[in-house]
């Protein structure tokens, strides 16, 4: 309840309005749904009773430590897995399987290896039957926004971590998917390089209007790209708290702002952790 | 000499045709010296065979000399038997190659994609593959009588199991990931197949292909010699025995070596090598 009152407020925000922006409700909605796996051995709860709106045009992050539910609950938005009770509207229709309207940005290198860069960001618009030409106006557009003009012949396996992430999120742009699923896509990368990514996130979300929901356990990533930020708490995966990101963009890494944002974030997962510690003890950063 | 005063040890040795303290020499090792050994290699095991020829310890008849069995060699290129022969065994080898190929890859996709499939089907395949082709010569004569259609079923029999077990594994192989992000794509059954399936299955086909290549060709020469007739290189091979005409044997001998090894290496090595290339498996 708690959450979708935080929801209202932000729809009275017109710049939080992009892409999609004509329906009235959120692009996204997720009501009491819970997911379970059962086996032979044990049951585990990876997500209970969980609820959350997502407007169009909106960047929500969701941290948590490993294990609390993130990746289940991006597979479910991403309609590659059913939820075991509750309910989903996307478009303010139920959510029924994985489509383009929906696209998953792998943290791992998701790509086809014996396709050139070229022929992987038109790989999405081949499943959708898009005309030849259409592709290629659009591949051409979608590699220049990530700035892999230079890379159209080259293959995967010839490219740095950073480039194979640039052309994932050019073949998934490409699609022009109405919500972008991000899980951990930088969480392999180096430091520098995932810094300038990051840097190059913000500004395509900004110039594309794209509604994303991005999966990080990186609480300055949070901070620096989320307009809210959701974080988890493992066993059983739960929405513990919702914390809107009021700062200005574009947003710097090193700037007090974002650093202090990700303290306050980190002091909200670290409550979890460690309760016991966590009373007596001042948190350093 | 002049123009490194550092090197030290082995590396300062001006005499490359050597090996020092085990390490071959960055000369030693070119492409040049290595057919200059090879070249080497073979012209001594030749000088070997006349030398053993000219002390006439068996009689000639049974152990002919190098120029004798060139001699038969050519004489059967001259009268065309050979091309015919070499003709009418590839014409086998392609038909029973090819419907093993269609066969196998039909096999190993079905046991690759469906566990019920591969738990009955596929544990069949696996036990076949023990089974040695040829084997499989008194079944196909009894079925097939003594032709082609019994030939050409060796031919299938000898390549369809590791063909089918390297579809199979290629299908297997292919990592979840890229079939997940098919399916975020929205790519229908049939695109993930063709898109996804087919192109990442490859590599291991490669290998499958070269492996039922080898099999194919061993299971051809034995049902040519058994089942007969007199066109064939197998075939040839046995008309050299019924003559008692051992420069025919060896020359055969030679020709289907030298057949394998044309197909392997300027066939199927340059395809796998390829594959694992373009597909980004190769270390360099």
């Amino acid at each position: 309840m708690q959450l979708l009152a935080g929801r209202k407020t932000r729809t009275e925000h017109p710049e939080f309005e992009g892409r999609g922006a004509a329906l009235q409700g959120p692009l996204l909605s997720l009501r009491n749904v819970s997911r379970r796996f059962v086996t032979s051995r044990h049951n585990t709860t990876a997500l209970d009773d969980v609820s959350l709106d997502i407007n169009a045009g909106e960047f929500v992050c969701v941290v948590g430590p490993s294990g609390c539910g993130k990746s289940t609950l991006l597979n479910l938005v991403a309609g590659l897995d059913r939820p075991t009770a509750g309910e989903m509207l996307f478009d303010g229709r139920p959510l029924k399987g994985a489509a383009a309207d929906r696209v998953v940005v792998f943290q791992e290198a998701a790509l086809y290896p014996w396709l050139n860069v070229r022929a992987n960001v038109e790989f999405g618009l081949k499943m959708k039957h898009v005309s030849g030409s259409k592709r290629r106006e659009l591949v051409d557009q979608y590699l220049e926004l990530v700035n892999l003009s230079g890379f159209q012949k080259a293959f995967v396996h010839e490219l740095s971590g950073g480039m194979k992430q640039r052309v994932q999120l050019a073949r998934a742009l490409a699609v022009e998917p109405r919500m972008l699923l991000m899980d951990e896509p930088f969480a392999a990368l180096d430091a520098q390089t995932r810094d300038v990514l990051q840097a190059e996130l913000q500004e395509i979300w900004q110039r594309t209007g794209s509604t994303i929901l991005f999966i990080t356990h990186n609480v300055r990533e949070a901070a620096l790209l989320g307009d809210r930020v959701i974080v988890m708490t493992p066993s059983p995966g739960r929405f513990k708290s919702e914390i809107p990101v009021p700062l200005k963009r574009p947003r710097d890494p090193d700037t007090h702002a974002v650093v202090d944002f990700a303290a306050e974030i980190r002091t909200q997962l670290q409550h979890d952790e460690y309760p016991v510690r966590a009373k007596d003890s001042g948190y350093v950063i | 000499m002049s123009s490194d005063s550092v090197t030290i040890g082995a590396d300062a040795s001006p005499s490359p045709l050597l090996t020092l303290a085990g390490k071959p020499v960055a000369f030693v090792r070119s492409k040049f010296w290595l057919f200059v050994r090879i070249t080497i290699f073979y012209a001594g095991l030749l000088a070997l065979w006349q030398l053993l020829y000219n002390m006439e310890i068996w009689s000639p008849y049974l152990f002919p000399s190098p120029r004798e069995v060139w001699d038969e060699l050519w004489q059967y290129y001259e009268n065309g038997l050979l091309q015919d022969s070499i003709r009418e065994t590839m014409r086998r080898m392609f038909i029973g190659y090819t419907i093993a190929f269609v066969a196998g890859t039909l096999i190993g996709i079905a046991c690759g994609a469906m566990r019920w499939v591969d738990e009955t089907l596929g544990s069949l395949v696996l036990g076949l593959q023990s089974l040695p082709s040829i084997a499989w010569i008194p079944l196909a004569i009894l079925w097939y009588g003594l032709g082609d259609q019994a030939i050409i079923f060796v031919v299938f029999m000898g390549s369809v199991c590791a063909i089918a077990i390297s579809a199979r594994d290629g299908v297997r192989n292919i990592p979840p990931l890229q079939q997940r992000a098919a399916r975020v794509f929205g790519a229908s059954g049939w695109q993930t197949i063709r898109y996804v399936t087919f192109p990442g299955m490859l590599p291991s086909m490669a290998q499958g292909m070269k492996l039922g290549w080898s099999f194919s060709w061993r299971s051809l020469m034995a049902g040519e010699l058994i089942v007969g007739g007199t066109i064939g290189v197998g075939g040839l091979l046995q008309t050299g025995r019924d003559l008692n005409k051992m420069e025919l044997v060896i020359a055969t001998m030679l020709v289907i070596v030298a057949i394998g090894l044309i197909v392997d290496r300027l066939f199927f090595g340059p395809m796998e090598s390829w594959v694992r290339h373009r597909w980004g498996l190769s270390q360099t």
